[in-house]
């Protein structure tokens, strides 16, 4: 992490639908013993027990900058807040913002890349989702925001497992991978997660892109293609790999996994992932990508939320890696074909 | 665009660094405002710190927390915290706890009028008092971002996201709404009671000629303008913002319509305050490297009042007579000059 990173205030974002548990989590992190101390920002003010000293009420006010374009809301009250507590500095070490169980994560993350003076002091860390296993399922189906929440998650915490039968939790967790491979999930009770687990994830550092590879929890012993989720399955019935493990394809919220270990050509390649980003970038939730450009010793890295995307190179290749690109894309209805045909023109031949 | 570094030998400027009596505050500073001929530098939490001109300084407790705004009519400053509290400080260091949120939200907004009526806003609601301590509450669409006093009658502007509400307290009904979409902050009037001027979230200004809402777009800034001064009458409104002071052209009926504004005193460093002179056609400007300047805005003449290398400047101002100028950066290092 570079020193102008580490100085940063971190910001956790914490979603999830109605009644999944976010404020139990919320209380769980506040309450451990980790001698640091929280600015929470949450919604409804003063209607559910949060015992902390710095707590904001958020009237979850979305603005549309540069010409309304829906790729570039931000959070009003989130950017007001946060100037705010800027002249609190050194009062507080971290920042959760608790969103309500409708809210959309999108313009909670773009307020920390489109605003110059929130990017200056403070640096988004992760999206954490609280999921309820018993509801969940059900949610997906009826409640877009649910979706929504799942698909731009770095983090879920699948809660409440307790309530549910082995099978019933293969079968959620099935649907959460059919929407979101690549977050990281933990199955808890009460939101009994380590803290070390949801905080200081780093998911929007670029220095710490290591590799993009499904998280697969205990399904990691088995050596089936993971690169399932590129079939046109759309018939939303799940096939059973014989394994236990089942694959649900989501029917409008995929992700899309791009690999080659041919160079790439940067000359070809950035712009076409920015005219991408533009043109589909209302589809696109969330994406990632470690790339090896051809001539070029250093891994490059980016990731993007909708049109909005930070890239760099991150370090040089080490010697024996495979020199391998790897792109996700996380969102809905994604021109599946004409990406991938993109992205193979991309390739030096 | 002319580049210029002030360094020691530079013999390009004449500097009065010399002449500055240094303060430091010891503490993270927002704004400063003078109170007679004290100084009152307002800090990020918490306290007021008085400055004489023997630069001793005396602090004072107004808040249990954060500062969030700030106006000051010379005689007093109302201030705005995240502790849910309204408070004024007057000149003898005395503090008055004015209002209370019913529910300790953020007072976001605070605005002073000439007659001693005062105003401020706790998300989407701005409330008045007037001098003879009525109260009136307005609720707008959404947050307020900022608030404004007529100079003429009570009227308040109340900018939010789309647009200003502009408010007759003392009249039922008459609110009226002057549309522009996205958010704004910061909220002035022109001394002439002419031209409504908004300092928008991106990073413009938009402004409405009151006698038929006439929109004046004022684009270009690289960064947000968070500060906002009228030269002495009115005839220009000097901006932060740009590595520029940017002085948009108020004298005509037609204000900065068609008008491209004055830029002075380019620096390599973004103006991060401005205060004009309240008598002469001079402006005072900070910028994000610690640099102060004095700036004539006839010719665009420039004066090194403080040399640059310190955090950015985060407050100016002139005392009411324009003999004194008070500053201090982000961390409270600054000066007292006297003219």
């Amino acid at each position: 992490m570079s020193e102008a990173t580490a100085s940063k205030i971190p910001v956790t974002v914490l979603t999830g639908y109605l009644g999944a548990g976010k404020t139990t989590l919320l209380n769980r992190i506040l309450s451990e013993n980790h001698g640091k101390k929280y600015a929470v920002i949450v919604n409804e003010f003063g209607e559910i027990g949060i015992d902390n000293d710095l707590i904001i009420g958020a009237d979850e006010e979305v603005f549309e900058m540069n010409n309304g374009c829906i790729c570039c809301t931000v959070r009003g009250d989130l950017v007001r807040i946060m100037d705010g507590l800027m002249k609190r500095k050194g009062k507080f070490d971290a920042i959760i913002v608790e969103t309500t169980g409708l809210a959309d994560p999108a313009p909670v993350a773009q307020t920390f890349f489109v605003d110059e003076d929130v990017q200056k002091n403070a640096r988004l860390d992760a999206v954490v989702t609280v999921a309820d296993a018993k509801w969940l399922s059900d949610r997906l189906k009826d409640a877009p925001e649910a979706k929504n929440q799942i698909a731009f998650a770095d983090v879920i915490v699948l809660n409440k497992t307790d309530l549910v039968n082995k099978g019933e939790l293969a079968e959620v967790e099935a649907r959460i991978r059919g929407i979101n491979p690549y977050a990281k999930l933990h199955r808890t009770e009460r939101c009994a997660v380590a803290l070390a687990d949801v905080l200081d994830r780093g998911a929007f550092d670029l220095d710490r892109i290591l590799d993009i590879e499904p998280d697969f929890l205990e399904a990691d012993d088995h050596d089936h293609d993971h690169d399932h989720h590129h079939h046109h399955d759309h018939d939303h019935h799940h096939h059973d790999h014989g394994h236990g493990l089942k694959h649900y394809h989501d029917e409008d919220m995929q992700s899309l996994s791009l690999k080659t270990d041919k160079p790439l050509d940067p000359n070809v390649f950035m712009p076409w992932l920015q005219n991408l980003v533009q043109v589909e970038g209302g589809k696109i939730l969330r994406s990632k990508g470690i790339l090896a450009f051809h001539d070029d010793d250093d891994r490059y890295v980016f990731q993007g939320v909708h049109m909005m995307l930070e890239g760099n190179h991150q370090r040089k290749w080490k010697d024996g890696e495979p020199r391998e690109s790897r792109l996700v894309f996380i969102g809905r209805e994604l021109p599946e074909e004409a990406i991938r045909k993109g992205f193979e023109s991309c390739i030096v031949s | 665009m002319k580049e210029f570094t002030p360094a020691p030998e530079s013999a390009s400027i004449v500097s009065v660094t010399d002449r500055v009596k240094p303060i430091a505050l010891g503490m993270a500073v927002t704004s400063v405002h003078f109170l007679k001929e004290r100084a009152a530098f307002v800090g990020g939490e918490e306290t007021v710190a008085f400055v004489d001109s023997n630069c001793e300084i005396t602090t004072v407790a107004v808040h249990s927390g954060g500062i969030l705004s700030t106006a000051s009519d010379g005689k007093r400053i109302v201030m705005g915290g995240d502790d849910g509290k309204v408070v004024s400080l007057d000149a003898k260091g005395e503090v008055t706890l004015l209002a209370t949120d019913p529910k300790r939200r953020w007072i976001d907004a605070v605005a002073l009028h000439a007659d001693g009526a005062f105003a401020w806003s706790a998300g989407k609601t701005a409330t008045v008092r007037s001098g003879k301590a009525e109260e009136k509450s307005i609720d707008v669409p959404s947050t307020v971002g900022g608030l404004a006093f007529a100079p003429k009658g009570l009227r308040l502007a109340i900018a939010h996201y789309n647009g200003v509400t502009l408010w007759f307290p003392n009249m039922a009904g008459s609110a009226e709404f002057l549309p522009w979409a996205g958010s704004h902050h910061a909220v002035a009037f022109s001394p002439d009671n002419k031209f409504l001027v908004t300092a928008m979230h991106e990073p413009a200004l938009h402004g409405w000629r009151l006698a038929d809402n006439r929109h004046m777009r004022m684009t270009g800034y690289p960064g947000r303008v968070r500060s906002m001064s009228w030269s002495a009458g009115g005839k220009g409104l000097a901006t932060s913002g740009a590595d520029t002071v940017i002085i948009w052209p108020f004298g005509s009926k037609d204000g900065p319509m068609g008008k491209e504004p004055a830029m002075l005193a380019p620096l390599q460093a973004r103006v991060s305050v401005v205060a004009c002179h309240p008598r002469n056609d001079i402006l005072a400007a900070g910028y994000s490297d610690g640099t102060v300047l004095m700036v004539r805005m006839e010719d665009g003449a420039e004066i090194l009042v403080r040399r640059n290398g310190t955090p950015p400047v985060a407050a100016l101002a002139w005392n009411a007579k324009g003999t004194l100028l008070a500053f201090a950066d982000e961390n409270g290092d600054g000066g007292l000059l006297e003219l």
